[in-house]
């Protein structure tokens, strides 16, 4: 089997870095395949710039048609594998057609890349950023290096931010308001209010106690959700007309005998400049 | 949802203990590898077992004592966290991640404490942000039990004067709305805990409660120890808030044990303090409320605090607080209407307790409760009811044993009018706890008008009352308490001879009333209370009466008085009795030199024993009282005498028993030979009684000897040589050594006789006798002298 390996073993090392790698935010990004690796993270309208190091394998040389590097904004819907949408595609040509025969390295430029999305990694749907670059070999087929980096964007406070009152109840016999204090959250923030519970989509991020045993009339209780913990993204409208991110706090009562009682509400999740 | 059999109980608490323990294993593993996010997911899973609602109070205490001891270490955890450099803060939100509330806010709680320690923060903030967030339990149980441990964890780090916490200005009153808004919280569920579940279990469910209550207590206790609560606080915050919710919950039990709890926890300086606020709270607890007990506490609370020290005192007047306290009880018996009798007096010996401590000089006080306590129970009749009858007793018990005193009690015009109220045997049982304090303090009652007044007081045990008879009474407590009367009687006089007479006057008048089952204890004492006057009077000189004939106190016009009782009281008295007194009185004018005064009582002595001691025994007692009677008398005159001495003789003589007879007779010879007084020495008559005893001896031996074929003891012939022998030392001519020799050889030859019964104590006695002759005559001198010629 050696020699098959042999034979199927890359040309070449391809090797993609930022130029300011060093110094720019690390995140954890989850890959196809399960495992955890750390990239970068860019915003939107900043320039992505860096080295294409090719590095041939010893003695080796590589013929191809071109070499090129495309930075992909892509939506891939589980339920239908295989099929990515680019919502955005640029392209830079690295090299005429030729040989390489030693080390060589070419530096690229994209400068204030618009990336209205944020990066997504959701049980249905996922969104992500992606440089490849693509040594084009004609019949010996092309050499593909990808890499992933996230891209975040911050939201502006929201100008308005009206708390959330609602109601739960049993018809005359239980009769429960509840008052978040605000409708749109940043992603650290705390959920403050009075008289809850968290869902998403077709899944439930979090349950949260909030009271035990029945109150007085008049009785006002504390609630205080922290969100930190659960890994929630931004809300997000139609994004590329594929898809849309939504939270809601669903409130439930559970009565003596079991029985329950929903209630739900849409929070907007944002996006906060981090101070740090 | 509480499962019934206790049995389930057992089962469900041993259930939740396995689920703890292993639970505090994995945590102490977590807390052993410093790993802190296993220890917070354990503890928080052990304290998933107090969510339980499977438990009953009792139960789920010890469930909760053993997640308080693991959360004690826990807590130590979270301390070594922060030295080693996590930030409280963030620990502080991640305990808060907890999924469930309660074990939640059991962590934050922890955290909290550690926080505050950790001083990064105000402790106010953190107190506020835990009370509050506990609001998140309205389960009754399972909240008082977080919020007491909220309570527990807190009650050293509290923002007071002087603690480590205290921050900037004026941080007591956060220390005090901290633990106020947890006692209010607290008591709301507490109150809750009432109105949840079905009616049927009612009385479980109070029961239930009364094990919690200490919960909702502790919390008072935590406000009492801040040093911070100075008077001032306590009157314008703690007690206007605390009295509040108390009113307000509206709630029989919370009400009844807070109130207690503030009269226990706080200093009796605070309460007389604020007297007025704590008073207008009661009207308005609910009508179903214990208010008298708690009411009494106070009072109770408030007069130990007056006993405590005299420094005190000047508060109390400051701050009217008898006046208070009476207006206060006066309304709260008019709330309630229907309260019982058993209540509304012991509301009146709480308060009556208190003016006596605080007020001893003011006895108008003491009457004025006496006298609101009259109104109340005026048109009650007579109280029945044993718990009345026995707060009442208590009322009018105080005043004596304050003032040690009856003197005072007879000055409360409303004294009396209390002891109506009271049955007859309560009355009796009033009566003698007067007479006991009589006597133990050994007050001196000196005067004939408080004589009166106090036995109008106890005239329950003076005569029989008008409304019914008491047959049914038990001899034996019928007897001690006419004892102590007695015995009060005999405590009764004054120095001025003229007073006495007048009690005692006053005294026959009462007891005269007391029918044929007193008389004979009561007029004894009485009897010996005159005798003791006469005496006293006669040991002052005062024969010659200094208040002139027409004053009533002449010894004559005592004896009259004496005289008329007993003969109002023949038939009354036992004869024995009658005898003896007469007997007394006769000794009595003996000694104040009254020849007639005293000749009447013999005579009427002689009357009794003629007419009305048949019994035989009683006789012979009767006569050798006689005989030593008229021995001592020494104001006859010869004929006087004569007859009386020779009536005695006679009665002696005609005894039934020959023993008896013998015996009498040899006593008489005393008649007839009184040692001082020379006119009376007649050593014939001496003689001849003694003759006559040894004959009616020879004709007793004779009688048994005939009766039985043995003849009798020869102790009698061993008596009459014992009295040979006196008056033979006595120096009476009469009595000759021959004649004694006669006698010792007789009583020889009759021991010796073969019929005669060996009788040991009468060879002692021969013997004893013997030894007596043999030591007198080896005495030497005169009487060896004298007894030198009788042969042994």
């Amino acid at each position: 089997m050696n020699y098959l390996l042999g034979a199927f073993k890359p040309a070449c090392n391809v090797l993609i870095s930022f130029t300011d790698g060093k110094n720019r935010k690390q995140v954890p990004f989850k890959k196809e395949n399960g495992q955890s690796v750390t990239v970068p993270l860019f915003h939107s309208q900043e320039n992505i710039a860096g080295k294409i190091t090719i590095e041939p394998m010893q003695g080796k040389k590589i013929d191809h048609n071109g070499i090129k590097v495309e930075l992909l904004g892509q939506i891939e819907m589980y339920f239908d594998r295989g099929n990515f949408y680019d919502f955005t595609s640029l392209v830079r040509e690295l090299d005429v057609p030729g040989e390489i025969y030693e080390r060589k390295t070419y530096p690229f430029e994209f400068s204030t890349v618009e990336m209205p999305y944020e990066t997504y990694n959701g049980v249905n749907v996922r969104l992500r950023y992606v440089l490849k670059v693509t040594i084009n070999r004609g019949y010996a087929g092309s050499i593909v290096e990808y890499q992933d980096f996230v891209v975040r964007n911050y939201s502006p406070l929201p100008q308005i931010n009206n708390s959330i009152k609602m109601e739960v109840g049993i018809e005359d016999c239980l009769h429960i308001e509840f008052e978040y204090n605000k409708s749109k959250y940043h992603l650290k923030d705390v959920i403050i209010g009075s008289g809850t519970n968290t869902h998403v989509e077709t899944e439930t991020l979090a349950k949260f106690e909030l009271m035990d045993g029945a109150p007085v009339r008049g009785e006002s209780i504390p609630i205080r959700l922290f969100l930190s913990p659960y890994e929630l993204t931004p809300t997000h409208h139609n994004i590329n007309n594929k898809f849309s991110v939504k939270y809601f706090l669903n409130l439930v009562l559970v009565d003596e005998e079991d029985r329950r009682y929903f209630k739900q509400q849409e929070i907007t999740m944002y996006r906060l400049e981090e101070t740090s | 949802m509480m499962l019934d059999g206790t049995e389930d109980e057992e089962k469900f608490l041993a259930a939740g203990i396995a689920g703890l323990q292993q639970n505090s294993f994995y945590m102490h593993r977590a807390l052993d590898s410093n790993n802190l996010r296993d220890a917070l997911k354990y503890s928080a899973q052990m304290l998933s077992e107090l969510r339980t609602s499977k438990l009953s109070p009792h139960k789920y205490y010890e469930l909760y004592m053993r997640a308080f001891d693991q959360l004690r270490k826990l807590e130590m955890f979270f301390e070594e966290e922060t030295r080693r450099g996590c930030s409280i803060i963030d620990l502080y939100e991640l305990v808060q991640h907890a999924g469930n509330i309660l074990p939640r806010l059991y962590l934050l709680c922890t955290v909290g404490s550690v926080y505050i320690k950790s001083k990064e923060a105000p402790a106010k903030d953190v107190l506020k942000d835990l009370v509050e967030m506990c609001r998140g339990i309205q389960n009754p149980v399972r909240g008082l039990f977080l919020r007491s441990y909220l309570s527990q964890v807190s009650k050293d780090k509290l923002p007071d004067i002087g603690s480590e916490y205290e921050g900037d200005a004026d941080t007591v009153s956060d220390a005090v709305e901290f633990v106020l808004q947890n006692f209010t919280e607290m008591n709301k569920l507490w109150v809750r805990m009432q109105h949840q579940g079905p009616s049927r279990e009612k009385e479980k469910r109070e029961k239930e409660r009364s094990e919690l209550r200490d919960l909702v207590g502790k919390n008072l206790h935590v406000l009492s120890q801040i040093e911070g609560v100075d008077l001032d606080m306590y009157k314008d915050v703690v007690l206007p808030r605390v009295l509040e919710q108390i009113v307000n919950c509206k709630d029989e039990i919370a009400q009844f044990y807070l109130m207690d709890c503030i009269i226990q926890v706080f200093p009796d300086e605070y309460h007389l303090q604020t007297l007025d606020v704590l008073l207008g709270a009661y009207p308005q607890l609910q009508p179903t409320v214990d208010i008298k007990t708690v009411l009494s506490q106070l009072m109770e609370r408030l007069s130990n605090y007056a006993a405590s020290s005299a420094e005190v005192l000047p508060e109390f007047l400051q701050v009217e607080a008898f006046s208070k306290l009476s207006n206060a009880i006066g309304k709260v018996i008019e709330a309630h209407p229907d309260m019982a009798t058993a209540g509304v007096v012991t509301l009146y010996s709480s308060l009556l307790t208190f003016t006596l401590h605080v007020h001893p000089d003011r006895l108008d006080y003491a009457d004025q409760v006496l006298g609101a306590c009259v109104k109340n129970l005026s048109g009650k009749g007579k109280i029945e009811d044993k718990k009345a009858t026995k707060q009442i007793v208590a009322l009018l018990s105080a005043p004596l044993e304050k003032y040690n005193d009856i003197m005072t009690a007879l000055k409360l015009s409303n004294y009396p009018r209390v002891m109506e109220f009271l049955d007859i045997p309560t009355n009796k049982v009033m009566a003698t706890v007067i007479i006991q304090s009589i006597m133990k303090n050994g007050t001196r009652i000196s005067t004939s008008d408080k004589v009166e007044a106090l036995f109008e007081l106890i005239k329950g045990l003076i005569k029989d009352s008008d409304v019914s008879p008491n047959d049914e009474l038990d001899e034996d407590d019928f007897a001690e308490e006419q004892n102590s009367v007695a015995r009060l009687i005999q405590m009764l006089y004054n120095e001025d001879p003229e007073e006495t007479f007048k009690i005692i006057d006053t005294v026959r008048k009462h007891i005269l009333t007391g029918g044929p089952k007193r008389l004979p204890f009561t007029v004894p004492p009485l009897m010996f209370s005159s005798l003791k006057l006469v005496r006293q009077l006669q040991g002052q000189g005062q024969e010659e009466n200094p208040f002139g004939d027409d004053s009533s106190t002449s010894p004559k016009k005592i004896f009259q008085l004496l005289n008329q009782t007993i003969e109002t009281l023949s038939g009354v008295l036992t004869p024995e009795l009658a005898l003896q007194l007469c007997l007394q009185c006769a000794e009595a004018a003996n000694d104040c030199e009254l020849e007639p005064v005293a000749y009447e009582f013999f005579t009427q002595a002689y009357i009794l024993y003629e007419e009305e001691i048949s019994d035989s025994r009683a006789q012979v007692t009767a006569i050798h009282l006689i005989i030593g009677t008229l021995q001592r008398m020494h104001v006859f005159g010869v004929e006087n005498r004569d007859t009386l001495t020779h009536k005695a003789t006679g009665y002696s003589a005609k005894l039934l028993k020959k023993p008896d007879q013998c015996r009498a007779v040899y006593a008489c010879s005393h008649l007839f030979w009184v040692d001082d007084h020379d006119n009376m020495k007649d050593g014939e008559r001496v003689l001849l009684c003694l003759k006559r005893a040894l004959r009616i001896a020879n004709a007793a031996q004779q009688m048994a000897n005939a009766a039985r074929g043995s003849t009798g003891s020869v102790m009698l012939f061993i008596e009459i040589l014992n009295k040979y022998l006196y008056f033979f030392e006595k120096g009476n001519p009469q009595v000759t050594v021959a004649a004694i020799q006669g006698l010792i050889e007789l009583i020889m030859n009759e021991m010796q006789s073969d019929t005669a019964t060996p009788d040991p104590s009468a060879d002692a006695f021969l013997a004893t006798t013997m030894r007596y002759i043999q030591f007198q005559k080896q005495k030497g001198g005169t009487v060896g002298e004298k007894y030198e010629p009788i042969k042994v």
